[in-house]
Parts: C-alpha cells; sequence; structure tokens
C-alpha cells in the first residue's frame, strides 16, 4: 500500500524547527534553507541568533534605507542588530562556536549516516571547487546540531544512509533531522521517528528510506 | 616619538616583497582592505600567497589581486562564491593553488602564529578529509587534529579609525579577521576611514592595541 501524504513545505520545516528553539538559546542559522528559520522565530521567546562573522543578537533583513555592508551575516547579506546585540572579532566568534557556548546550529545536508555522520560541504564531483567555511567547527562545537533538508535527493535515493558516501564534515555529531517527511532524532542506536508528515505512515517512511527506523 | 602614520597606500607597502606571504583582512567585503590592497596591484609583486577567508568577490580587492596575476597560492576557508568567478577561472585552469582550511582552524592557526604556539589539537576536520595526512590524538574520548601556526610577512586589514601609535577600532562585522591578523605578520599594515590625535580613542573600547600595528594609513575620506 502506498500512502497518499503531503510532504511539508520549506516554510512548515522552518516553523517546526522555530517551535522545537527553547526560549534564550543561543543559535547559529547556516547559509541556505536554514534561512527561512531565522524569518520563522517565535516572538514570545528571546532566541539569540549567532553569526560566525562576529555577531550575538542578529536582527532581520534591513530595510531598503538601512542596508550597511559593514552589517552582514555569513551568506554575505545585510542584517541588522537587535538591541543588546555585540559584534566581536572571529576569535571570540569560534571560541564561542567551538567552546561549548553556542545551543543550537541548524545546517543544510547532503548526507545523514545513522550514526549521527554529516556530510555537507563537498560531493564527489571533482570539478567542484571544495569550500567548507564554518561547517566543520559548527559540526563538532554546537551542543545541538539541527538538521534541515529534504528526505529525497531529485533521483528519489534518501539523503539518511546507513553511511555517508560524500566527504565528511564531522563524526557523529547529527542530533536532530528535519525533512519534508518527518523529524528525526539519532541515538546511539540509529534514526528514531518523532513526528511524521499529514498521512505518512511509518512503513511508507521506512520503504523510502530503505533503512531501519524507530517509532519515539 | 612614535609616528606610525603613512602619508598614502603606496609608502605602506613598498617594501613587500616577492614571495611574501600576506594575511588579508575582510569576511566577503567587509573589512576588505580594497586601497592596500590596490597599491600591491600597482607594486606587482610575483609569486604571492594570500590567506584570507575568502578568495575575492566580484572584480575588486582580492579579485583584482589574483586577476592581475600576482598570487601562487590562496590559504582559505570558502572560496567558492556566487562572485568568484576571478578565482574560479584560475583554479580550474590550474594557474593558483588552493589550500583549504575550516574557517575556525584557519583562526585558531593565525591566533597561533601570532601568539607564540607551537601547535594545538582542534576538533575541527578530525574524522573528514581535512585532516587526510595529519597527526591525530584522543584527548578525554575525543577526537582531535594537530594543526599549525600561520605567520606572514605582511598583514593588510581595514579598520574604522587609528591613531599613531597604531591603536585601532572597527566598525561592526567588518572586524573579523583584522584583530588576530594584526597579530602574526612581520608587518602590520592598518588602512583606517580616519587617523585620529593620540589619546581620542576610548582606551576601554581599543580592541587592537598599537604594539601589533607597524603602519596606519587614511583612506577615502580621512586621507589628506
Amino acid at each position: 500500500m502506498t500512502d497518499t501524504f503531503t510532504p511539508w513545505t520549506r516554510v512548515e520545516m522552518a516553523k517546526l524547527i522555530a517551535r522545537d528553539i527553547p526560549d534564550g538559546a543561543i543559535v547559529n542559522i547556516g547559509i541556505g534553507m536554514p534561512e527561512l528559520v531565522a524569518d520563522h522565530l517565535p516572538t514570545d521567546k528571546e532566541i539569540l541568533l549567532q553569526s560566525e562573522n562576529g555577531i550575538l543578537g542578529m536582527g532581520p533583513k534591513p530595510g531598503a534605507n538601512e542596508v550597511d555592508m559593514d552589517l552582514i551575516n555569513a551568506g554575505k547579506q545585510p542584517v541588522t542588530l537587535l538591541p543588546g546585540g555585540a559584534f566581536f572579532d572571529h576569535i571570540m566568534s569560534f571560541s564561542l562556536m567551538r567552546g561549548g557556548h553556542l545551543d543550537i546550529a541548524v545546517l543544510g545536508a547532503f548526507q545523514v549516516a545513522e550514526n549521527g555522520d554529516l556530510a555537507n560541504w563537498a560531493t564527489n564531483d571533482p570539478n567542484a571547487i571544495p569550500a567548507v567555511g564554518g561547517a566543520m567547527d559548527l559540526a563538532v562545537g554546537a551542543s545541538n546540531v539541527f538538521v534541515m533538508m529534504e528526505l529525497l535527493t531529485k533521483k528519489g535515493e534518501s539523503k539518511l544512509v546507513q553511511s555517508c558516501t560524500y566527504p565528511l564534515t564531522g563524526v557523529g555529531c547529527v542530533n536532530r533531522i528535519y525533512t519534508d517527511h518527518a523529524v528525526f532524532d539519532v541515538d546511539s542506536d540509529g534514526f528514531v521517528v518523532r513526528e511524521l508528515a499529514p498521512g505518512l505512515s511509518l512503513d511508507e517512511l521506512t520503504r523510502r528510506t530503505g533503512l531501519t527506523l524507530r517509532a519515539a | 616619538m612614535i609616528d606610525k602614520i603613512f602619508p598614502d597606500t603606496q609608502a605602506a607597502v613598498a617594501d613587500l616583497p616577492d614571495g611574501a606571504t600576506l594575511l588579508v583582512g575582510g569576511f566577503g567585503g567587509a573589512g576588505m582592505p580594497n586601497e592596500l590592497i590596490d597599491a600591491v596591484i600597482a607594486r606587482a609583486p610575483r609569486d604571492l600567497t594570500i590567506v584570507s577567508n575568502n578568495a575575492g568577490n566580484g572584480t575588486k580587492g582580492l579579485a583584482a589581486l589574483l586577476q592581475a596575476g600576482l598570487v601562487r597560492k590562496v590559504v582559505c576557508s570558502f572560496p567558492r562564491q556566487v562572485d568568484s568567478f576571478v578565482f574560479d577561472e584560475l583554479y580550474r585552469s590550474g594557474k593558483v593553488e588552493l589550500e583549504l582550511v575550516p574557517q575556525g582552524n584557519l583562526v585558531e592557526r593565525i591566533r597561533a602564529g601570532g601568539s607564540g604556539i607551537g601547535a594545538f589539537f582542534t576538533p575541527t576536520g578530525y574524522g573528514t578529509p581535512i585532516a587526510d595526512g595529519k597527526e591525530t590524538r584522543v584527548i578525554d574520548g575525543r577526537g582531535y587534529v594537530l594543526e599549525y601556526p600561520i605567520k606572514a610577512d605582511f598583514a593588510l586589514i581595514k579598520a574604522y579609525k587609528g591613531d599613531r601609535w597604531g591603536n585601532l577600532v572597527f566598525r561592526k562585522t567588518a572586524r573579523n579577521f583584522g584583530p588576530v591578523m594584526a597579530t602574526a605578520a612581520k608587518v602590520t599594515v592598518a588602512q583606517v576611514e580616519e587617523v585620529v590625535p593620540l589619546g581620542s580613542l576610548d582606551p576601554e573600547t581599543i580592541v587592537t592595541p598599537g604594539a601589533f600595528v607597524n603602519r596606519v594609513v587614511a583612506v577615502g575620506l580621512g586621507a589628506q
């Protein structure tokens, strides 16, 4: 039996992540799809966004007349600073990220393995120019690494895998994965399904990933 | 009397030699010392090694230095960007070498270079291709990679204000790599928007004390 189900949209995925970030958390939002999370943070919680280039308390995009190219985010886009926010240099920024002071990093990914290995910086394309930025620091440094990605590639292959075939970003570092199909935790025995998109069964999800999945 | 103020950018890099290693500040365009780089291009030293977070954006700054054919090697964390076409072409045609360093390791290697540390164990990159061929160690159950310092002949950085002792303050996220890079070069050159009289910078807010800065040059509106 194949169920008909409605996958979560990217905005819905972003809202699920925003819902799960606790009040007072210090969070780094990765470049790409995770940027949607910043647009959907609940206003009833104080969540401090950190940016690797030296911001704690990063605010939303500026209005057209407020753009200051000395105030940008990790994606080099103009941002603002919240009241109470601070600027600092790269030493302090990576001390924050690597030294156990960052509660959550929300990252995109190419693959996540059932032991928590993360691959999100390079494919095996020999013509690609490698670039890693701060991804490896976030992978090892954040207390919790959340991944936000679609479950399947365009070819329909699961990005959740038994072991990564792409070069690793970090070893055993991922705690949770938000996909358009389901939300997963990673524990010492592999993937645990926390939530399913409406209409999706655990059996169907198991069929699509080809993995052994456990219900929470 | 200490006076580190240089009259113009050309004078500030006039002794930059062929084969030099340069730390170049900036994250994207913020903090990029474009005017100092233009002065390096005019002097045209050969076979430079550039250490910077990115490998140039658009056609200004580092991109212009690369385009001028003066760079042999780039050490950076994130060369590939939407507007890094100058680097992309040189890299694909084999005209420039790339050493890819995760950003936190890049910062820490420069910090080690500037603060007398011989090497350090970092968790960043453990178990990844970045660690290939490097010494590793498990400390308290966690894997680490041994990384070595980066030191340079010149550091070119952009600050907001400076005085004749070389004290610097920065502006917003243009601070980024400037303070750490200032510590790790034989000659640190800071371009500033404004040179201010000694004593006018609030000592509680000076980010880089003058000991780390050799030359200060005003550019743009602040230049004479």
